[in-house]
């Protein structure tokens, strides 16, 4: 396990165990020298990722700066025409503002919810198991069916929607869910809170596991009660992972498109429009009847660049913390 | 997938060292964990003494009960509500959905499933030949491209492992339309993609997770090995396929996992290149077709479709509990 974990820079940089003769020679010395095998066998990953990954990134750099739709393609005048649509859009401002929404809900509701279940569960004596296979559930369930059963079952909005009925057992009256404006984000974020909570759970639960028992046997020689070590051992053991699932969380709720795709289409009255929903939109169902693939790809570089520098600040800023 | 690596490749190789057996591993591990229990290193907040006192052992146990009952209510009822309605009449689910069988069972809506409008082992078929044929294209890319760079290691190397790990950290957002046009208007093919498997397969085979993965296996193991292969005059590609290969089970296995995870769950990009033209059921895989046929399909059967796409990976996950547990997780964190 040792090796396994040693960084991947370091092993490059360790001196080759079997050092070739560097002779320059004819591509015949160079096939004998096992330069065509190396090459033979790198070929399906230079032919994939060129083709499907490092050709498209280059490509749209170069689409964001040009017209086109399927057809016809000419350089935009002036170049920067289709970034300057997406910040003149009212729409994206709309787009921002939802998808901050959403993910703004998903913290609040999402984030905490692991950490406290994992705590709880980690401390179970028996059938531990059973708790962590019944969190996981919802995570086995194919997404596209939460979506489907949630939007046609749970968030029914009439007297007979599963939620509507057990709310009247409450005798709290009946809700819109995601047919309205005011709570069709909250919705969809209630959805996907229950759909990714099991995954992030195991992984706490996981983190919890190799917290050292000494430090727990040190903090009550010291005499500390439960509080005092779950504040003073547990949490800041969880601090690196805590960091962690707070980006990653970042990073997949302002890239959400299932949710607003499959339960609202981005309404009522554009109210859960995301970015990745607008980015769609622009693409494939511009309401002028044609596509607009250029400016999809400019607003597509620009979440992709916010992410970029948001992750860089954000590990800059948190490097220290993750330390001490 | 932009950022998993940042906590995947350590806890991924599930703690195994390279060449030990699956099973020798398990049985390792499970020998370790019994240990630990009986000397009480896997102890947690808690101490056992705290746990004798009833100050601490009501309420906390009051807490997991509470708990128990939350994540069956959350986790396990939804599913249950699901394999109910299977059984229930549209009616039935429309004007009492809590009620259990107020007007007795039915088998209609799982036959209307497998019926003519429907077909849904149809979409399960094409589930499965989408995931088989991404898993073959990325255990190939993988395997070769990790076997070149971190054993052959040719001087070029570093450039090309330097631009794969590059690609790990954009989000797969930045390739959506350019990739599309790439379907559309493949290289040297001249003819689209699109409405093809593989306009799902080949793409998946671009996985920087999966190369990152398996190159620091093979970092991991001795190279010794290698070089006695070779100095019994087995060449590069004899090495590959007799040595490496078999010793690379685990690493295999991991991305075997994660591949068919992936696949099965995906909905954007397969949504976008298998339109399906004519007949739908002939091409698309579950996670496309059961919302396009939403609208057109009668709420019984409907929900039944539904619950027969959930009970297959629950199954599988029920199987290999430990295998999701381990290191699935992963998969649905990224997601938020």
């Amino acid at each position: 396990m040792t090796t396994s974990t040693e960084p991947l820079a370091s092993r490059q940089g360790a001196p080759r165990t079997t050092p070739r003769r560097r002779v320059r020679g004819t591509p015949l010395t160079w096939v004998r020298r096992g330069g065509l095998a190396n090459l033979l066998f790198l070929l399906p990953l230079l032919g994939i990722f060129g083709v499907f990954s490092w050709g498209p990134i280059v490509e749209s750099v170069i689409i964001s700066l040009q017209h086109t739709n399927f057809v016809v393609t000419t350089w935009s005048d002036p170049i920067w025409s289709n970034f300057e649509f997406v910040f003149r859009d009212p729409t994206f401002w709309l787009a921002v503002r939802n998808t901050g929404y959403f993910a703004l809900l998903a913290l609040i509701f999402g984030y905490p919810v692991p950490i406290v279940l994992a705590v709880i569960m980690s401390e179970v004596k028996r059938f531990k198991g059973l708790f962590s296979v019944l969190a996981y559930l919802p995570v086995v369930v194919l997404p596209v069916v939460s979506v489907l059963l949630w939007k046609n079952v749970f968030y029914d909005a009439g007297a007979t929607g599963v939620f509507n009925i057990i709310l009247s057992w409450f005798h709290i009256p009946a809700q819109p869910w995601i047919q309205s404006t005011a709570t069709a984000m909250p919705s969809l974020v209630l959805e996907a809170t229950w759909a990714a909570a099991g995954g992030t759970i195991i992984i706490y639960l996981a983190a919890l596991t190799n917290v050292p028992p000494e430090l727990y046997d040190a903090a009550e020689v010291d005499g500390a009660g439960i509080w005092q070590k779950l504040w003073h051992v547990t949490l800041p053991q969880l601090r690196g992972i805590m960091l962690v699932t707070f980006i990653l969380q970042i990073i997949g709720t302002s890239q959400v498109f299932l949710e607003p795709y499959l339960f609202t289409q981005g309404g009522p009255v554009q109210s859960t429009t995301t970015i990745m929903l607008l980015i769609f939109q622009y693409a494939f169902q511009s309401s002028d009847g044609g596509s607009n693939l250029g400016v999809a790809t400019a607003l597509s570089l620009m979440l992709a660049a916010f992410l970029a520098v948001f992750s860089a600040v954000y590990f800059r800023v948190t490097r220290s913390w993750s330390q001490n | 997938m932009t950022a998993t690596p940042i906590v995947s490749p350590e806890n991924v190789v599930l703690g195994q060292e390279p060449g030990r057996s699956v099973r020798g591993a398990a049985s390792l591990r499970r020998r370790m964990a019994r240990r630990d229990k009986e000397s009480g290193l896997d102890r947690g907040i808690v101490s056992a003494t705290e746990w004798r006192t009833p100050r601490v052992r009501f309420p906390l146990a009051t807490v997991q009960l509470i708990l128990l009952i939350l994540l069956v209510i959350c986790g396990l009822l939804p599913i249950l509500w699901l394999m109910k309605s299977a059984f229930t009449p549209t009616q039935d689910t429309l004007t009492q959905p809590l009620a259990i069988f107020p007007h007795g069972a039915t088998l209609s809506n799982i036959t209307a499933a497998f019926g003519i409008n429907i077909k849904i082992q149809s979409y399960f078929l094409n589930t499965i030949w989408v995931a088989a044929g991404a898993w073959v294209v990325q255990i190939v890319v993988a395997t070769t491209g990790g076997y070149a760079l971190s054993i052959l290691r040719p001087k070029y190397g570093k450039i090309v492992s330097g631009l794969v790990i590059a690609t790990l950290f954009l989000p797969a957002i930045v390739l959506l339309i350019p990739l599309y046009l790439t379907i559309l208007h493949p290289l040297v093919i001249g003819s689209s993609l699109l409405n093809t498997f593989w306009a799902v397969w080949l793409p998946s085979g671009a996985s920087a997770f999966n190369v990152v993965l398996v190159m620091r296996f093979f970092d991991s193991l001795p190279r010794e090995i290698f070089e006695a292969a070779e100095t019994d005059g087995a060449g590069p590609f004899r090495l590959f396929w007799s040595i490496v290969l078999p010793m690379s089970k685990p690493v295999i296995g991991v991305v075997t996992v994660f591949a068919i995870i992936n696949t099965w769950k995906d909905f954007l990009w397969p949504n976008l290149v298998l339109p399906g033209g004519t007949d739908p059921s002939s091409i698309q895989p579950l996670s496309v077709r059961l919302p396009a046929i939403q609208g057109t399909t009668e709420f019984g059967p409907f929900l039944a479709s539904l619950a027969i796409a959930t009970l297959i990976p629950i199954i599988m996950f029920l199987v290999f509990q430990r295998t999701f547990l381990n290191g699935g997780g992963f998969g649905g964190a990224v997601k938020g």
